[in-house]
Protein backbone atom coordinates (compact mmCIF):
# COMPACT_ATOMS: atom_id res chain seq x y z
CA UNK A 1 0.00 0.00 0.00
CA UNK A 2 2.66 2.45 1.07
CA UNK A 3 4.96 1.37 -1.75
CA UNK A 4 2.18 1.87 -4.29
CA UNK A 5 1.61 5.34 -3.00
CA UNK A 6 5.29 6.01 -3.13
CA UNK A 7 5.63 4.91 -6.74
CA UNK A 8 2.60 6.89 -7.82
CA UNK A 9 4.06 9.83 -6.05
CA UNK A 10 7.38 9.27 -7.80
CA UNK A 11 5.68 9.17 -11.19
CA UNK A 12 3.83 12.36 -10.51
CA UNK A 13 6.97 13.95 -9.26
CA UNK A 14 8.89 13.14 -12.43
CA UNK A 15 6.17 14.63 -14.59
CA UNK A 16 6.13 17.87 -12.72
CA UNK A 17 8.48 20.76 -13.35
CA UNK A 18 10.97 21.24 -10.59
CA UNK A 19 9.49 24.34 -8.99
CA UNK A 20 6.05 22.82 -8.62
CA UNK A 21 7.62 19.59 -7.42
CA UNK A 22 9.38 21.44 -4.66
CA UNK A 23 6.25 23.21 -3.53
CA UNK A 24 4.39 19.93 -3.62
CA UNK A 25 6.96 18.29 -1.36
CA UNK A 26 6.80 21.34 0.84
CA UNK A 27 3.06 21.03 1.14
CA UNK A 28 3.30 17.33 1.94
CA UNK A 29 5.84 18.06 4.65
CA UNK A 30 3.64 20.79 6.03
CA UNK A 31 0.62 18.49 6.17
CA UNK A 32 2.69 15.77 7.85
CA UNK A 33 4.04 18.13 10.44
CA UNK A 34 0.52 19.40 11.13
CA UNK A 35 -0.81 15.88 11.58
CA UNK A 36 2.05 15.04 13.92
CA UNK A 37 1.41 18.16 15.98
CA UNK A 38 -2.34 17.49 16.02
CA UNK A 39 -1.69 13.98 17.34
CA UNK A 40 0.20 15.18 20.38
CA UNK A 41 -1.64 18.37 21.24
CA UNK A 42 -4.97 18.01 22.98
CA UNK A 43 -7.57 20.60 22.05
CA UNK A 44 -7.78 23.39 24.58
CA UNK A 45 -10.80 23.03 26.86
CA UNK A 46 -13.46 25.67 26.46
CA UNK A 47 -13.40 27.82 29.55
CA UNK A 48 -16.34 30.10 28.93
CA UNK A 49 -18.64 30.96 31.78
CA UNK A 50 -21.32 28.64 33.16
CA UNK A 51 -24.56 29.42 31.36
CA UNK A 52 -23.04 31.13 28.36
CA UNK A 53 -25.36 30.35 25.45
CA UNK A 54 -24.03 29.94 21.93
CA UNK A 55 -26.74 30.72 19.38
CA UNK A 56 -25.90 29.54 15.91
CA UNK A 57 -29.22 28.99 14.13
CA UNK A 58 -28.35 31.10 11.10
CA UNK A 59 -25.01 32.78 11.86
CA UNK A 60 -22.62 30.29 10.30
CA UNK A 61 -24.68 29.98 7.16
CA UNK A 62 -24.86 33.77 6.88
CA UNK A 63 -21.11 34.14 7.26
CA UNK A 64 -21.32 35.76 10.68
CA UNK A 65 -19.70 34.55 13.86
CA UNK A 66 -22.15 32.76 16.14
CA UNK A 67 -23.70 34.76 18.98
CA UNK A 68 -22.45 34.20 22.53
CA UNK A 69 -25.01 35.25 25.11
CA UNK A 70 -23.55 35.70 28.60
CA UNK A 71 -26.25 34.80 31.11
CA UNK A 72 -24.21 36.01 34.08
CA UNK A 73 -23.84 39.51 32.65
CA UNK A 74 -27.56 39.90 32.10
CA UNK A 75 -28.46 38.28 35.39
CA UNK A 76 -26.63 40.99 37.28
CA UNK A 77 -28.83 43.61 35.62
CA UNK A 78 -32.16 41.91 35.05
CA UNK A 79 -34.16 39.19 36.76
CA UNK A 80 -34.97 36.05 34.76
CA UNK A 81 -38.59 37.14 34.49
CA UNK A 82 -37.84 40.15 32.29
CA UNK A 83 -36.61 38.07 29.37
CA UNK A 84 -38.18 34.69 30.02
CA UNK A 85 -41.68 35.91 30.84
CA UNK A 86 -42.06 39.42 29.40
CA UNK A 87 -39.98 39.10 26.25
CA UNK A 88 -40.93 35.50 25.56
CA UNK A 89 -37.53 33.84 25.49
CA UNK A 90 -38.10 30.09 25.83
CA UNK A 91 -35.85 28.10 28.14
CA UNK A 92 -34.10 26.51 25.20
CA UNK A 93 -30.79 27.31 23.55
CA UNK A 94 -31.43 28.02 19.89
CA UNK A 95 -35.13 27.41 20.40
CA UNK A 96 -36.34 30.96 19.90
CA UNK A 97 -35.72 31.34 16.17
CA UNK A 98 -34.20 34.79 16.61
CA UNK A 99 -33.11 36.69 13.53
CA UNK A 100 -32.00 40.25 12.93
CA UNK A 101 -35.36 41.33 11.49
CA UNK A 102 -37.09 40.45 14.75
CA UNK A 103 -34.39 42.19 16.76
CA UNK A 104 -34.63 45.39 14.71
CA UNK A 105 -38.41 45.28 15.13
CA UNK A 106 -37.84 45.35 18.89
CA UNK A 107 -38.48 41.72 19.68
CA UNK A 108 -36.21 39.44 21.72
CA UNK A 109 -32.77 41.12 22.14
CA UNK A 110 -34.11 44.18 20.37
CA UNK A 111 -36.40 45.02 23.27
CA UNK A 112 -33.36 46.36 25.14
CA UNK A 113 -30.61 46.47 22.54
CA UNK A 114 -32.10 49.50 20.81
CA UNK A 115 -29.77 52.22 22.00
CA UNK A 116 -32.13 53.19 24.83
CA UNK A 117 -31.99 50.49 27.50
CA UNK A 118 -28.75 48.96 26.21
CA UNK A 119 -26.41 49.56 23.29
CA UNK A 120 -27.93 49.17 19.85
CA UNK A 121 -27.69 46.37 17.33
CA UNK A 122 -25.16 48.33 15.32
CA UNK A 123 -22.45 46.85 17.53
CA UNK A 124 -22.43 43.60 15.56
CA UNK A 125 -19.13 42.28 16.90
CA UNK A 126 -20.17 42.42 20.55
CA UNK A 127 -22.82 39.70 20.11
CA UNK A 128 -21.48 37.92 17.05
CA UNK A 129 -18.24 37.10 18.81
CA UNK A 130 -18.10 33.30 18.91
CA UNK A 131 -15.65 31.07 17.12
CA UNK A 132 -17.06 30.16 13.71
CA UNK A 133 -18.58 26.71 13.70
CA UNK A 134 -19.32 26.56 17.44
CA UNK A 135 -22.48 24.48 17.84
CA UNK A 136 -25.59 25.68 19.70
CA UNK A 137 -25.08 24.99 23.38
CA UNK A 138 -25.51 26.11 26.94
CA UNK A 139 -21.92 26.08 28.00
CA UNK A 140 -20.98 23.85 30.95
CA UNK A 141 -24.56 22.64 31.34
CA UNK A 142 -24.97 19.25 32.98
CA UNK A 143 -26.41 17.87 29.77
CA UNK A 144 -23.45 19.08 27.75
CA UNK A 145 -20.98 17.62 30.21
CA UNK A 146 -22.76 14.28 30.14
CA UNK A 147 -23.65 13.94 26.50
CA UNK A 148 -20.65 15.32 24.68
CA UNK A 149 -17.34 13.46 24.71
CA UNK A 150 -14.37 15.31 26.12
CA UNK A 151 -12.71 17.77 23.80
CA UNK A 152 -15.19 17.37 20.96
CA UNK A 153 -16.78 20.75 21.46
CA UNK A 154 -13.66 22.70 20.79
CA UNK A 155 -12.87 20.91 17.55
CA UNK B 1 12.64 32.03 -5.39
CA UNK B 2 14.29 28.67 -5.78
CA UNK B 3 16.67 29.32 -2.90
CA UNK B 4 13.96 30.68 -0.70
CA UNK B 5 11.88 27.54 -1.17
CA UNK B 6 14.87 25.37 -0.49
CA UNK B 7 15.57 27.28 2.70
CA UNK B 8 11.94 27.01 3.82
CA UNK B 9 11.88 23.28 3.31
CA UNK B 10 15.15 22.81 5.09
CA UNK B 11 14.03 24.85 8.05
CA UNK B 12 10.78 22.91 8.19
CA UNK B 13 12.68 19.65 8.19
CA UNK B 14 14.99 20.86 10.92
CA UNK B 15 12.12 21.97 13.14
CA UNK B 16 10.33 18.70 12.54
CA UNK B 17 13.38 16.66 13.40
CA UNK B 18 14.01 18.85 16.38
CA UNK B 19 10.46 18.37 17.64
CA UNK B 20 10.78 14.61 17.27
CA UNK B 21 14.22 14.29 18.80
CA UNK B 22 13.78 16.79 21.59
CA UNK B 23 12.24 14.36 24.12
CA UNK B 24 14.95 11.82 23.33
CA UNK B 25 17.71 14.37 23.92
CA UNK B 26 16.05 15.59 27.06
CA UNK B 27 15.82 12.03 28.36
CA UNK B 28 19.50 11.26 27.75
CA UNK B 29 20.97 14.41 29.24
CA UNK B 30 20.51 14.31 32.98
CA UNK B 31 19.91 17.61 34.71
CA UNK B 32 22.65 18.57 37.15
CA UNK B 33 20.32 20.12 39.70
CA UNK B 34 17.15 18.51 40.99
CA UNK B 35 14.20 20.39 39.60
CA UNK B 36 11.72 21.73 42.08
CA UNK B 37 8.27 21.11 40.62
CA UNK B 38 6.44 24.33 39.94
CA UNK B 39 3.64 24.83 42.46
CA UNK B 40 0.17 24.08 41.15
CA UNK B 41 -1.50 27.42 40.52
CA UNK B 42 -4.19 28.06 43.07
CA UNK B 43 -7.46 29.24 41.62
CA UNK B 44 -10.32 30.53 43.59
CA UNK B 45 -12.50 27.83 42.17
CA UNK B 46 -11.29 24.59 40.74
CA UNK B 47 -13.61 22.75 38.42
CA UNK B 48 -11.37 19.72 38.55
CA UNK B 49 -11.91 16.80 40.88
CA UNK B 50 -8.99 16.35 43.29
CA UNK B 51 -7.86 13.11 41.67
CA UNK B 52 -7.47 14.73 38.27
CA UNK B 53 -5.83 17.81 39.73
CA UNK B 54 -3.23 15.57 41.35
CA UNK B 55 -2.42 14.03 38.00
CA UNK B 56 -3.06 10.44 39.05
CA UNK B 57 -3.87 9.34 35.55
CA UNK B 58 -2.72 12.00 33.13
CA UNK B 59 -2.56 9.70 30.11
CA UNK B 60 -6.20 8.76 30.25
CA UNK B 61 -7.69 10.74 27.41
CA UNK B 62 -11.20 10.27 28.73
CA UNK B 63 -10.41 12.47 31.70
CA UNK B 64 -11.15 16.08 31.16
CA UNK B 65 -8.38 18.50 30.37
CA UNK B 66 -7.83 20.93 33.21
CA UNK B 67 -9.93 24.05 32.93
CA UNK B 68 -9.10 27.44 34.26
CA UNK B 69 -12.48 28.91 35.12
CA UNK B 70 -13.62 32.51 34.66
CA UNK B 71 -11.36 33.34 31.75
CA UNK B 72 -11.89 36.70 30.04
CA UNK B 73 -13.93 36.37 26.82
CA UNK B 74 -10.91 36.79 24.57
CA UNK B 75 -9.35 33.68 26.09
CA UNK B 76 -12.26 31.37 26.83
CA UNK B 77 -12.17 29.23 23.67
CA UNK B 78 -15.80 30.02 22.86
CA UNK B 79 -15.33 33.64 21.86
CA UNK B 80 -13.24 34.23 18.77
CA UNK B 81 -10.02 35.96 19.87
CA UNK B 82 -9.61 37.42 16.38
CA UNK B 83 -12.92 39.24 16.80
CA UNK B 84 -12.30 42.79 17.97
CA UNK B 85 -15.44 42.77 20.10
CA UNK B 86 -14.25 39.84 22.23
CA UNK B 87 -11.70 42.00 24.02
CA UNK B 88 -14.23 44.77 24.67
CA UNK B 89 -16.57 42.45 26.59
CA UNK B 90 -16.35 42.51 30.37
CA UNK B 91 -14.38 39.68 32.00
CA UNK B 92 -16.60 37.74 34.43
CA UNK B 93 -14.30 38.05 37.44
CA UNK B 94 -14.51 41.82 37.20
CA UNK B 95 -18.28 41.58 37.52
CA UNK B 96 -18.20 39.01 40.34
CA UNK B 97 -15.99 41.21 42.48
CA UNK B 98 -17.63 41.56 45.89
CA UNK B 99 -20.42 39.07 45.24
CA UNK B 100 -20.92 36.29 47.81
CA UNK B 101 -19.61 32.91 46.71
CA UNK B 102 -20.87 29.40 47.16
CA UNK B 103 -18.88 26.85 49.14
CA UNK B 104 -18.40 24.52 46.21
CA UNK B 105 -17.67 27.06 43.50
CA UNK B 106 -19.78 25.03 41.08
CA UNK B 107 -21.57 26.83 38.31
CA UNK B 108 -20.52 30.46 38.34
CA UNK B 109 -19.39 30.09 41.95
CA UNK B 110 -21.63 33.02 42.80
CA UNK B 111 -24.39 32.70 45.40
CA UNK B 112 -26.92 34.65 43.37
CA UNK B 113 -29.77 34.56 45.86
CA UNK B 114 -27.52 35.68 48.69
CA UNK B 115 -26.17 38.44 46.49
CA UNK B 116 -29.73 39.60 45.95
CA UNK B 117 -30.70 39.30 49.63
CA UNK B 118 -27.59 41.15 50.80
CA UNK B 119 -28.16 43.94 48.33
CA UNK B 120 -25.06 43.35 46.21
CA UNK B 121 -27.26 43.14 43.14
CA UNK B 122 -30.22 45.21 42.10
CA UNK B 123 -31.43 43.54 38.93
CA UNK B 124 -34.51 45.08 37.39
CA UNK B 125 -37.87 43.34 37.67
CA UNK B 126 -39.30 45.39 34.81
CA UNK B 127 -37.37 46.07 31.65
CA UNK B 128 -37.58 49.85 31.82
CA UNK B 129 -38.67 50.52 35.41
CA UNK B 130 -35.82 50.33 37.93
CA UNK B 131 -38.16 50.79 40.89
CA UNK B 132 -40.50 47.85 40.22
CA UNK B 133 -40.45 45.20 42.94
CA UNK B 134 -40.98 41.47 42.46
CA UNK B 135 -44.11 39.73 43.67
CA UNK B 136 -42.57 37.38 46.19
CA UNK B 137 -44.41 34.34 47.51
CA UNK B 138 -42.95 32.75 50.61
CA UNK B 139 -44.06 29.15 50.62
CA UNK B 140 -41.90 26.08 51.07
CA UNK B 141 -42.82 22.76 49.54
CA UNK B 142 -41.27 19.64 51.01
CA UNK B 143 -40.84 16.64 48.79
CA UNK B 144 -39.93 13.24 50.21
CA UNK B 145 -37.65 11.28 47.88
CA UNK B 146 -38.06 7.52 47.68
CA UNK B 147 -34.33 7.09 48.16
CA UNK B 148 -32.31 7.64 51.32
CA UNK B 149 -31.50 11.20 50.32
CA UNK B 150 -32.63 13.97 52.66
CA UNK B 151 -35.95 15.59 51.89
CA UNK B 152 -36.11 18.32 49.31
CA UNK B 153 -37.28 21.73 50.44
CA UNK B 154 -38.42 23.85 47.53
CA UNK B 155 -38.50 27.50 48.55
CA UNK B 156 -40.89 29.61 46.49
CA UNK B 157 -39.38 32.79 47.90
CA UNK B 158 -35.96 32.40 46.27
CA UNK B 159 -37.57 31.46 42.98
CA UNK B 160 -40.16 34.25 42.87
CA UNK B 161 -37.39 36.75 43.55
CA UNK B 162 -36.14 35.98 40.05
CA UNK B 163 -39.01 34.46 38.15
CA UNK B 164 -42.67 35.01 37.36
CA UNK B 165 -45.22 32.29 38.15
CA UNK B 166 -45.80 31.72 34.44
CA UNK B 167 -42.21 30.67 33.91
CA UNK B 168 -42.79 27.37 35.72
CA UNK B 169 -46.57 26.98 36.00
CA UNK B 170 -48.24 25.16 34.41
CA UNK B 171 -45.82 24.10 31.66
CA UNK B 172 -42.97 22.71 33.75
CA UNK B 173 -44.74 22.06 37.05
CA UNK B 174 -48.46 21.48 37.39
CA UNK B 175 -49.44 23.65 40.38
CA UNK B 176 -51.15 20.86 42.25
CA UNK B 177 -49.94 18.70 45.10
CA UNK B 178 -48.83 15.26 43.94
CA UNK B 179 -49.24 16.05 40.25
CA UNK B 180 -45.53 16.24 39.43
CA UNK B 181 -43.32 13.21 39.08
CA UNK B 182 -39.74 14.38 39.52
CA UNK B 183 -36.61 12.26 39.44
CA UNK B 184 -32.93 13.01 39.17
CA UNK B 185 -32.59 11.41 35.73
CA UNK B 186 -35.13 13.85 34.33
CA UNK B 187 -33.42 16.76 36.04
CA UNK B 188 -29.99 15.82 34.72
CA UNK B 189 -31.45 15.55 31.22
CA UNK B 190 -32.79 19.07 31.48
CA UNK B 191 -36.40 18.58 32.49
CA UNK B 192 -38.32 19.78 35.57
CA UNK B 193 -35.82 21.53 37.89
CA UNK B 194 -33.17 20.81 35.26
CA UNK B 195 -34.67 23.39 32.93
CA UNK B 196 -32.64 25.91 34.93
CA UNK B 197 -30.57 23.93 37.44
CA UNK B 198 -27.58 22.57 35.57
CA UNK B 199 -27.75 25.28 32.92
CA UNK B 200 -27.92 28.67 34.59
CA UNK B 201 -28.96 28.16 38.19
CA UNK B 202 -26.65 26.14 40.47
CA UNK B 203 -26.03 22.64 39.10
CA UNK B 204 -27.41 19.42 40.55
CA UNK B 205 -23.99 18.49 41.89
CA UNK B 206 -24.79 20.83 44.76
CA UNK B 207 -26.97 18.12 46.29
CA UNK B 208 -27.39 19.68 49.70
CA UNK B 209 -28.88 22.92 48.56
CA UNK B 210 -32.05 21.07 47.54
CA UNK B 211 -31.85 17.93 49.66
CA UNK B 212 -31.61 20.04 52.75
CA UNK B 213 -34.00 18.63 55.33
CA UNK B 214 -33.09 15.48 57.30
CA UNK B 215 -35.38 12.58 56.67
CA UNK B 216 -37.83 11.75 59.40
CA UNK B 217 -36.97 8.11 59.89
CA UNK B 218 -40.12 6.07 60.40
CA UNK B 219 -40.45 2.91 62.45
CA UNK B 220 -40.10 0.80 59.34
CA UNK B 221 -36.76 2.37 58.59
CA UNK B 222 -37.95 5.03 56.23
CA UNK B 223 -39.81 2.77 53.85
CA UNK B 224 -43.03 3.69 52.07
CA UNK B 225 -45.69 4.81 54.51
Amino acid sequence: MIEECFYKYKEREEKMPSLIRRTFIGRMLFVWSLSIVAFFVDPAPAMAEYGDVVINNYSDAAGMRPVVFPHWFHRIRFRCKVCHADLGFKFKAGGNDINMYKIIEGKFCGACHNGKVAWSVKNCILCHSGKPGTPIQIHESTQQELAVPTGFLTK
Amino acid sequence: MKHLLKFMHLSLLVTLLGALLNPAIAATSKPTTTKVPAPEPVYKYSTRPAAIAGGTNPFNRLLKVAKVPHQPPSNDEIHDPTNQGSSILQPPLEAYDGLPQTETGLGNGVHWVKALDDGHLKPRWERTDPTAEPMVMDMNIVRVPKSSMPDVVFPHRQHTLWLACSNCHPDIFIPRRGANQINMAAIVLGQKCGVCHGKVAFPVSECKRCHSQPKKVAVNGGGPN
